[in-house]
């Protein structure tokens, strides 16, 4: 295989970002500090949108960071705040049979990875695939794909209006 | 690059975010781990879609962080709604449903 097959400088920086991702993950469900968890959480979707930079998707990166990192963590902050007498370390964030948990964990990784070993092997993705830019991404979703566009935007105004007049004081 | 690489990431991604959604009693954590959860998929999608070479996993990632987003919205405000109700958001004391 040449070197420039290996592409060097992508699987460095993939498996750096991937551990920093893994790590954060981690700390996000064992965290005992809920703003230490949404810190941490930024640190992931972070990492995520680098990832999808390395897999040729630019736009939806971009869309990662102002979406989660803009949007999503203000409202976790906001919801952290709002149902919370004190910010801190607090000792029941668990459930009493958490440990139920590991081996649904392990058991569910080890069934994807071996599935995927199998599946997908050593399949290299493509070098020259054709760059997907915004525009062809506006002509997919105003295209064949309009009708679910159609559906998010209800979506979207049901959540909106669902989430006012359930937070709504009388 | 591998796809398995990018493929492993998201099922790495994901079963710590099932881990999360089982052990978590605080409300506000089990979001988070479904927004694991969620960007897992989308690693998976867009690895899926650089592999094929079309956008349609671009659209479908798109898709899954605006549902993404409404879900948060309106779990954050179901959240706020038992805190009110009853000064705490642990899902364990949810236990009207139990026969």
């Amino acid at each position: 295989m040449l070197a420039a097959d290996l592409l060097v400088a992508q699987n460095v920086g993939f498996y750096l970002i991937a551990g920093v991702m893994v790590v954060g993950a981690l700390r996000v469900v064992t965290s005992n500090n809920v703003v230490h968890a949404a810190l941490w959480l930024v640190v992931v979707l972070a990492g995520a949108a680098a990832q999808y930079v390395l897999l040729a998707a630019e736009f939806v990166a971009i869309t990662q960071v102002l979406v989660y990192i803009g949007a999503v963590m203000v409202l976790f902050l906001f919801g952290t705040m709002l149902t919370r007498a004190r910010i801190g370390a607090e000792k029941d964030l668990n459930n009493k049979n958490w440990v139920l948990g590991v081996p649904v964990a392990v058991l569910m990784l080890a069934t994807m990875v071996i599935a995927l070993n199998d599946g997908f092997g050593n399949e290299q993705l493509p070098l020259d695939a054709p760059p997907i830019n915004t525009e062809t991404i506006s002509d997919q979703i105003f295209g064949p794909y309009l009708l679910p566009f159609w559906a998010l935007s209800f979506v979207l105004l049901a959540a909106v209006i669902g989430a006012i007049v359930l937070a709504r004081k009388d | 690059m591998l796809l398995n690489q990018f493929l492993i990431l998201g099922a790495v991604l994901f079963s710590i975010g099932v881990y999360g959604v089982i052990a978590r009693r605080n409300a506000v954590l089990v979001l988070m781990s479904i927004e694991l959860i969620l960007n897992s998929v989308n690693i998976n999608l867009l690895a899926f879609s650089l592999r094929s070479g079309t956008a349609d996993g671009h659209t479908f990632a798109l898709y899954v962080i605006a549902v993404a987003a409404a879900e948060v919205g309106v779990g954050l405000a179901m959240v706020l709604l038992m805190y009110r109700n009853r000064r705490s958001i642990g899902l364990d004391e949810l236990a009207e449903m139990k026969g």
